[in-house]
C-alpha cells in the first residue's frame, strides 16, 4: 500500500531524513521508533504529502504522492503530531468539516461523523468547542478526523501522546482492531506500545533506518536475550558467579545485584539460539549445588535495551549497564 | 459543482461561520459602521455640502478605513493555521493549496462585503434627502468591494508570512499604505511640481486610491477593474508561493 524509496529531506544543511526505504502492506501495523529529532515526524509529513521530499519517491496505493497527490491523499487518514484542530469549532462541526473535505455529503457524512464519534468515545463532548477539551479528548477528536472516510492507510504521529493509561489502552485496542483491515504506520517512543500493538517495527536514528523487524526480532538483538536469570538465597555471590560460569553452554556469568542473603545472577549463553537449554543446565547445577533458588527464567530481551544500544552506538561510546 | 468548487465552498463556509462564531465579527461590523457614520456625517460634511452625493462624503474614506479594518479582519487567515498547526491537517486533505487559499480569501471577502452592505442606511438617507445618482452609488459600492478585495489579498499574503497575527497586521497595513500613497492629492501635487504630467499619471496608476476615484464618480472602467483584480491575483499567487516554501522547508 505504501512504498517509500530513498526518501531524503534536507532543511538547509541539516539532513533530517537521510535515505529511508520501506514498504507497508494491508494488515500490517508498523511502529516507527526513534529518539526525538530522529526524523519520524518529517518522514510522516512527507508520506502524507504535507512537505515535499528533497529526494526519493513515495507511492501510496499505486499513486505517486508527488505527481498525483489528490488520489494518494484520499487513501490516507492522518493524525498529525500534537493533534491540531480548529479551536473555534465544536467537535461535531470540526468532524463534519473534515468529512466534507473528504468528499462525503448528506447522509453519508452524518453517518461517517457519528461512526467516528462512537469509535473514539466522543459522545460526551460532541457539542463542545474543541478549545475547551482536555488533552485526551483533543487527541481523540483529531484521531476521529483521521478515520472519518474509513481510509485504507492510517498515518498516526504519536497517537497515544498525552493520554492517560486507560485512554492509551483504548487507543491501542482501536489501532489493533483497525490494523486487521488497514495498513497502519504510527510513531511512538513508548516501547511497550510496540509490543502491544505492532506487527513490525522500524527504528530510525538521525534520519536513517537502523533496525527493521518484528518486535520479537528486535528483542532478540538485545544483549540479554537468551540469558538465564536466577535468584538464589543463602549462598555467597562469588560462589554463585564462579560456579555459573562453568555451566555447559554458558559464556559468562554476572551478579546483577545483591541484597543481604539474596543474590540475583545472570548467565549469558555462548550462542543465542539455545531454546531454554541453558535454563535446564542452570537448574541442574543449582540442584547439584543445593542452592535455594527462588526464581529462574530465560530473558526474552528488552526492547528498551535494544533501542538504547542501537541509537547510542551511532552517536557515542556510552556503555550499557549490565 | 465540480470537486474544486465544492472544496472551495466547504472552506469558505467554515471560515465565514468562524467569523460569526466569535464576537469579534460583530465588534468589527459595529466599529466599521460607527466610523463610517462619524466620518460621513461629521467630518465629511454630508449635510453642509447640500448635495445628494456619496463620493466625497462616504466612499472617499474607504481607502483609509479599510487600511486598518481589512488587515484586522484577514490577519488570522493563515497565521492562525500556522500557529495551531491546522495547516498540516488542511493541506493533507485531498485538496490543493489553491483551493484552500481561494476558499479562505472568499470567506473574508464575503464578510467584508456583508459589512459594506450594512451601510445601506446611508443610501436610504441620501435618496430621501435629494435626487441621488443611483449609478454612481452602485459603482461606488462595486469599487469599494474591489478595494477591500485587493487589501484582503495582500493581508492573506502577509498572514502566510508569519504565525504572529500582529506582524501580519502591521505588514499588511504598510503594504496597503504604500499602495494608496502614489495616488493621494498631496503626493500628486508634489510630484506634479517635479515631473511632467505623463510621468505623474503613470505613478498615480499604481495607486489603489487613484483607481478607486473612477468608481466614486460613477465610471466603471475596465482598467480600474483589471487593476484591482490583478493586485488581488498577484497577492494570492504570492500567498501560494509562500505556503509552498513553508512546506518545502
Amino acid at each position: 500500500m505504501i512504498k517509500v524509496e530513498n526518501l531524503e529531506k534536507h532543511f538547509g544543511t541539516k539532513r533530517a531524513v537521510a535515505g529511508i526505504t520501506f514498504s507497508l502492506e494491508r494488515g500490517e501495523i508498523l511502529g516507527f521508533l526513534g529518539p526525538n529529532g530522529a526524523g519520524k515526524s518529517t518522514t510522516m509529513r512527507m508520506l502524507t504529502g504535507f512537505i515535499p521530499p528533497t529526494a526519493g519517491s513515495i507511492t501510496v496505493g499505486g499513486h505517486d504522492m508527488l505527481e498525483n497527490p489528490i488520489p494518494a491523499k484520499k487513501l490516507i487518514g492522518y493524525l498529525p503530531e500534537n493533534a491540531p484542530s480548529y479551536t473555534d469549532m465544536t467537535v461535531y462541526g470540526f468532524l463534519s468539516f473534515c468529512a466534507e473535505l473528504r468528499g462525503l455529503s448528506g447522509e453519508a457524512r452524518k453517518k461517517a461523523v457519528h461512526r467516528a464519534i462512537e469509535m473514539c468515545f466522543l459522545e460526551p463532548v460532541m457539542h463542545q468547542s474543541t478549545d475547551t477539551l482536555s488533552k485526551g479528548y483533543k487527541h481523540r477528536t483529531c484521531l476521529a478526523q483521521s478515520i472519518l472516510h474509513d481510509p485504507d492507510i492510517l498515518v498516526l504521529d504519536e497517537p497515544t501522546d498525552g493520554l492517560d493509561p486507560n485512554q492509551k489502552h483504548e487507543a491501542r485496542q482501536l489501532i489493533r482492531r483497525m490494523g486487521e483491515k488497514k495498513a497502519i504506520i504510527f510513531s511512538t517512543h513508548i516501547l511497550e506500545e510496540v509490543d502491544a500493538v505492532c506487527t513490525r517495527a522500524i527504528i530510525i536514528d538521525r534520519g536513517k533506518i537502523v533496525a527493521n523487524g518484528t518486535p520479537a526480532d528486535l528483542r532478540a538483538r538485545s544483549e540479554i536475550a537468551g540469558a538465564v536469570s536466577l535468584r538464589v538465597i543463602g549462598t555467597a555471590a562469588e560462589a554463585v558467579k564462579s560456579r555459573l560460569g562453568l555451566v555447559t553452554g554458558a559464556k559468562r556469568a554476572s551478579i546483577v545485584k545483591e541484597e543481604g542473603a539474596i543474590v540475583w545472577a545472570r548467565v549469558y549463553p555462548e550462542a543465542h539460539s539455545q531454546n531454554g537449554a541453558l535454563a535446564r543446565y542452570v537448574a541442574d547445577t543449582a540442584v547439584k549445588e543445593s542452592w535455594k533458588v527462588e526464581e529462574l527464567h530465560t530473558e526474552e530481551g528488552r526492547l528498551d535495551e535494544v533501542f538504547r544500544h542501537i541509537t547510542w552506538s551511532e552517536t557515542g561510546k556510552q556503555e550499557e549497564k549490565p | 459543482m465540480n470537486d474544486g468548487a465544492r472544496h472551495i465552498w466547504t472552506i469558505t463556509k467554515r471560515e465565514l461561520s468562524g467569523y460569526f462564531a466569535s464576537p469579534v465579527a460583530y465588534v468589527f461590523i459595529v466599529i466599521w459602521l460607527l466610523l463610517n457614520g462619524v466620518l460621513t456625517f461629521l467630518l465629511g460634511g454630508f449635510f453642509e455640502q447640500g448635495q445628494a452625493d456619496l463620493a466625497n462624503t462616504f466612499f472617499t474614506w474607504h481607502p483609509w478605513l479599510y487600511l486598518f479594518l481589512v488587515p484586522a479582519a484577514g490577519m488570522r487567515l493563515w497565521a492562525e493555521e500556522r500557529r495551531l498547526h491546522t495547516m498540516e491537517l488542511l493541506l493533507t486533505m485531498p485538496i490543493t493549496a489553491w483551493q484552500a487559499i481561494v476558499g479562505k480569501f472568499l470567506a473574508s471577502w464575503l464578510f467584508l462585503i456583508i459589512a459594506l452592505a450594512l451601510t445601506f442606511p446611508v443610501v436610504i438617507t441620501v435618496s430621501a434627502l435629494g435626487n441621488a445618482d443611483g449609478g454612481a452609488i452602485f459603482t461606488g459600492y462595486v469599487g469599494s468591494a474591489m478595494l477591500s478585495g485587493s487589501y484582503l489579498a495582500i493581508t492573506c499574503m502577509t498572514s502566510a508570512m508569519s504565525r504572529n497575527q500582529v506582524i501580519s497586521f502591521i505588514l499588511a497595513v504598510v503594504i496597503c499604505f504604500l499602495l494608496i500613497l502614489p495616488g493621494i492629492p498631496p503626493v500628486t501635487d508634489f510630484l506634479l511640481s517635479a515631473f511632467p504630467e505623463k510621468v505623474v499619471r503613470l505613478i498615480n496608476s499604481f495607486s489603489v486610491y487613484w483607481h478607486f476615484l473612477g468608481f466614486q464618480r460613477g465610471v466603471l472602467d475596465s482598467r480600474d477593474l483589471i487593476f484591482f483584480a490583478s493586485v488581488a491575483v498577484f497577492a494570492l499567487f504570492s500567498t501560494s508561493v509562500i505556503i509552498r516554501n513553508l512546506r518545502a522547508g
